[in-house]
């Protein structure tokens, strides 16, 4: 590349003399196909800063080209045009849809991946990944009232996964914490198949009235172009072409590509953005400089305005000298925004920016036509048409071929698992129990304010994040869950992203809460390879069907391709995102009892079904089975008993069953309130005829209430008019005992202190002191 | 107002305060930006939480060079009330209204947790009769370990300025002190937050007395004069 430029006449921009190659294409991601496309729309030859763009603009991070297809199964808008949550701004309009939540009021989210970063330096990619969610939300207009976090590891046996996962929740409680926005927890899964290829993901939910929503689109030729935020420098140089390719050994050797973060430069961005957009008629459009910074805002501004833009690179405040064109075009540099005011009223915002002690460089200005303009030092350095890289990148529909281990999973039978003695029911227990997936994840959480903006009901841990939304002086509560059990995912792609969503949405459910609708992010391998493409093909044609089923909506999310490391490709992991709301504060429902007294009764019928679940895994180290049954409709009789009974205030505590089975469910609810134990009575197998299916399998649609002994025979008898089976397991009491009865044999007689203590130092037995 | 809330570049708790105070204890309040002046009439001031200026340097000590630094000064030097709630302890720390310094958790972490503490008879507005023996209020920071030399510490002790103690401790503070006032008994500052436990959905509300202890002579006395 310097040997080729230094036999071209000198130029000011060095990137003009760059002789494009066949190696420098491919090393921009881009397939010999896809350059003969760009000849075809530039009609010459493109630049290296203009070959620049186009490797950004059209990766997978920002074209979505092997997933669009797929995306546009996803329902995007309710079909109930008088239920509440109506989409305001769908999937893909924006930096993050809007739903309507009542009283002129709305909630932009989105979740967002930062996975390949975060492998290489978990900490700045943690925090950075959390900087660029909260930066969706807030050009919505919207001000952020709530994080959480999927997350997703190695085994916590390995030094280098520790290293990962330590590294990950500091840098997300570093940056989060500073910026004040409540993080209410999310999931946390431990998966050898993670080993290497972390994922985290991050959401941000916001609030805003109908009419302060923005768009990110530059309209009205001569309006201003103005960059805001920090000094643009070298790092995260090409990050969204980073994350579209698989990673390997040597891509340690990409921290550049790694962007750093500044959470006090995002907290003045975001009060000095707010403080602008608060100004009437001010601001035209605004979009984040996330994934290819200046290249994707500029660009897409103009493309979804129907315009051309034009900016001087000369005019970007820079904090490095010698930048050249192709360098302030990719840079990744964050807590940046692109802003397109009225023209004339400049100084307005200019003002709120020198209160900040924020730069407010105008760089440009919105043009007729449609092509994007770059200048530097006085040279035309990229002219593109807007819209060739935003709505005219490639589209792929990849081969697939079903994996060789599904079938293997179909045909696999119950018989082939050793049956489990009554003897055997508390180490399988505490095995469970001390799983890193299962276990507490309070080491996680306690590292994060949650309790930040006063807002916080029920604190992570418990089945959903519950905040209320105090700050836009309403009295209703937003409740967020994420899920998506890898295993089922593995085993059964169709199934067990149906089983992500449903176990989501139930989770809501057992918090009082209506779901509204989805973000989703969908982590998986390389899309080149036809196994991997048909698990996400499989997976999400799963979840949109569930979406479309239960009328809720896919709002936006993320891809997250090439999740590869060593052994292959991750196990497919469709993480959705579902946020509820719950109107009284009386309905919000925990699931922990508080009690003794309290009646428990199963809902939906005793579990059966051992494949793929977590029994097999701490017991027979196996990741094998048939996935258990979904049934949409029991899981939609479940869910509106549980929220129907929860408005008549019936349920004092509910719990879903999901990970670790009914024992696990059972133990969870009762390590709150000190002393608590149960005493429960099972009078038969059921339908396997087996112990270790019944107390550990994890069939769907189930969840475990606590009623009043009043109440008990009144809801069992409202469950009938849901067509939902109940059995009444037996009552709470004060002895710190758990005591499990089946058929008559006594199968458990544990101190449920015993396996809170179990089942709360999992986790910090790996972390502290390692 | 009668209480300002000052807000620094990176305060992240002036709302929460705010609330508090204004629509939860019914008390005029308004945020007061840091290049700004102390309004007339304040009759207390809470410098909350957050992360004034990122933190960068030491917690506090960029805020404390802040303009409206100098008005709280003189504000406190005249007997105005003033508290410090977490990074507001720290910057009045830093200042020097209040003695000691806040340093890193001695577990290396951010914590975010109800925390357990017990009251101490300090004085008549902060005292068991009070507040009660045991309080349960939110902390949540990364540097909350108090420091002071030996003959400070002592000083604390002796004329009864500790407030708070943790129980257990979370962060290596020395004597388990989560909160102090000055000797003169008109400057309070605390890491845990009052602020976060006032309504009905928080998790307890064992803030309310706190505040309610912090705000006492409000009612009882006529505004401070602020002196050019």
């Amino acid at each position: 590349m310097e040997t080729t430029a230094a036999s071209l006449p000198p130029n000011p921009d060095p990137c003009l003399n760059v002789e494009i190659t066949p190696e420098l294409v491919a090393q921009h991601g881009l397939l010999p196909e896809e350059y003969d496309q760009i000849l075809n729309i530039l009609g010459r030859t493109p630049n290296l800063t203009e070959l620049g763009i186009f490797s950004v603009m059209w990766s997978e991070h920002c074209a979505y080209k092997n997933t669009r297809k797929l995306l546009k199964l996803f329902p995007t808008e309710k079909q109930d045009k008088d239920a509440i949550g109506q989409v305001l701004v769908k999937a893909g309009e924006e930096n993050a849809g809007v739903i309507d939540v009542g009283e002129g009021w709305g909630v932009a989210f989105k979740i967002e991946s930062h996975n390949h970063p975060s492998a290489i330096e978990p900490f700045e990619g943690a925090a950075t990944g959390v900087g660029g969610i909260v930066r969706d939300i807030f050009t919505m207009g919207a001000r952020p009232v709530l994080l959480t976090n999927s997350l997703r590891f190695g085994s916590l046996e390995s030094s280098q996964v520790k290293r990962l996962f330590r590294g990950v929740v500091s840098g997300i409680s570093h940056y989060g914490n500073c910026l004040g926005i409540p993080n209410m927890g999310g999931d946390v899964y431990f998966d050898d198949c993670y080993e290497g290829n972390p994922l985290v993901n991050a959401l941000c939910a916001g609030i805003l009235k109908h009419e302060e929503i923005q768009k990110g689109a530059a309209t009205g030729v001569g309006n201003p172009v103005y960059y805001v935020g920090p000094g643009t420098g070298r790092d995260g140089l090409g990050g969204a072409s980073f994350a579209s390719r698989e990673l390997t050994e040597e891509s340690a050797e990409d921290r550049p590509a790694v962007q750093k973060g500044d959470p006090f430069m995002e907290k003045l961005l975001l009060e000095a953005c707010l403080e602008m957009m608060s100004i009437p008629g001010l601001v035209v459009g605004i979009q984040d400089m996330g994934a290819a910074g200046l290249t994707c805002s500029t660009c897409e501004t103009a493309s979804r305005g129907e315009s051309g833009i034009e900016i001087d690179l000369d005019l970007v405040p820079q904090r490095e000298t010698g930048m050249n064109s192709y360098e302030i075009m990719l840079s990744e540099s964050q807590e940046r925004m692109l802003v397109i005011v009225t023209k004339g009223r400049e100084r307005e915002l200019e003002e709120v920016f020198e209160k900040w002690d924020l730069h407010a460089a105008h760089i440009g200005e919105v043009k007729e036509g449609d092509r994007m303009v770059v200048r530097h030092k006085g040279v035309v350095v990229a002219d593109l048409p807007a819209k060739s890289l935003t709505d005219e990148a490639p589209v792929y529909d990849q081969p697939t071929s079903e994996p060789a281990h599904l079938a293997v999973a179909r045909e696999w039978n119950l018989s082939s698992v050793p049956e489990l003695a009554s003897g055997g029911v508390e180490s399988a227990l505490l095995g469970l129990l001390q799983h890193p997936t299962i276990a507490s994840k309070r080491w996680v959480w306690k590292q994060y304010d949650h309790m930040v903006m006063s807002g916080c009901k029920v604190e992570p841990g418990s089945d959903a994040g519950v905040v209320k939304l105090s700050i836009a002086g309403i009295n209703k509560f937003l409740a967020i869950a994420n899920d998506c059990n890898n295993r089922f995912c593995y085993l059964d792609p169709y199934a067990g992203a149906q089983i992500a969503f449903a176990e989501c949405m139930r989770n809501l459910a057992c918090s009082g809460a209506r779901a509204l609708a989805v973000t989703d992010n969908l982590n998986f391998g390389n899309p080149n390879k036809p196994e991997a493409y048909y698990m996400l093909k499989h997976c999400v044609t799963g979840l949109a069907d569930a979406c479309s089923y239960f009328d809720v909506p896919v709002v936006g999310g993320n891809v997250s391709l090439y999740n590869e490391h060593g052994d292959g490709a991750i196990d497919p992991t469709p993480v959705v995102s579902m946020v509820g709301l719950i109107d009284h504060a009386d309905q919000v429902t925990r699931s922990a009892v508080q009690k003794a007294g309290m009646e428990l009764l199963l809902l939906g019928g005793l579990p059966h079904e051992l494949g793929g679940s977590y029994y097999l895994q701490t017991q027979f180290g196996k990741k094998e089975g048939t996935c258990p049954t979904v049934h949409l409709a029991a899981e939609k009789s479940l869910q509106d008993f549980l929220i129907a009974q929860i408005e008549e205030g019936k349920v004092h505590a509910a719990h879903d069953i999901a990970e670790g089975g009914l024992l696990v469910c059972l133990s969870e609810m009762l390590f709150d309130a000190k002393g608590l134990g149960a005493s429960i009575l099972l009078n038969d197998l059921g339908e396997s005829g087996r112990l270790d299916a019944l107390l550990f399998g994890e069939s769907q649609a189930r969840a475990v209430i606590a009623v009043s002994s009043q109440d008990k025979d009144k809801v069992i008898e409202a469950a009938e008019g849901f067509n939902l089976p109940v059995h009444a397991l037996g009552q709470t009491n004060d002895s710190d005992q758990l005591e499990i009865e089946v058929s008559g044999n006594s199968v458990l007689r544990a101190k449920v202190s015993g396996l809170k203590d179990a089942w709360e130092s999992a986790i910090p037995k790996h972390m502290d002191h390692a | 107002m009668k209480v300002a809330i000052i807000q620094f570049p990176g305060s992240n708790c002036d709302w929460d305060a705010e609330h508090s105070v204004k629509d939860v204890m019914g008390i005029p309040a308004g945020r007061v930006w840091h290049k700004d002046k102390l309004p007339d009439g304040v009759e207390a001031v809470i410098v909350p939480g957050g992360f004034s200026f990122g933190d960068y340097l030491r917690c506090g000590a960029i805020a404390r060079f802040s303009p409206i630094m100098n008005d709280i000064q003189t504000f406190a030097d005249q007997g105005g009330q003033v508290l410090g709630i977490c990074n507001g302890f720290q910057i009045l720390c830093e200042s020097g209204l209040l003695p000691g310094a806040l340093v890193r958790n001695n577990c290396m972490e951010f914590r975010c947790i109800n925390q357990s503490l017990t009251v101490e008879n300090s004085n008549d507005r902060f005292n068991r009769e009070v507040l009660g023996d045991h309080l349960s209020l939110p902390i949540a920071h990364g540097e909350g370990n108090f420091r002071a030399d030996d003959s400070v510490l002592s000083d604390l002790e002796t004329n009864q300025q500790v407030l708070l103690r943790y129980q257990p401790n979370p962060n290596g503070s020395v004597n388990d002190i989560a909160g102090i006032r000055n000797q003169a008994g008109n400057v309070y500052g605390m890491m845990p937050h009052p602020e976060r436990a006032v309504e009905e959905h928080h998790p307890c509300m064992d803030g309310l007395p706190v505040m309610r202890a912090f705000l006492q002579p409000l009612l009882h006395s006529s505004p401070v004069e602020l002196s050019a």
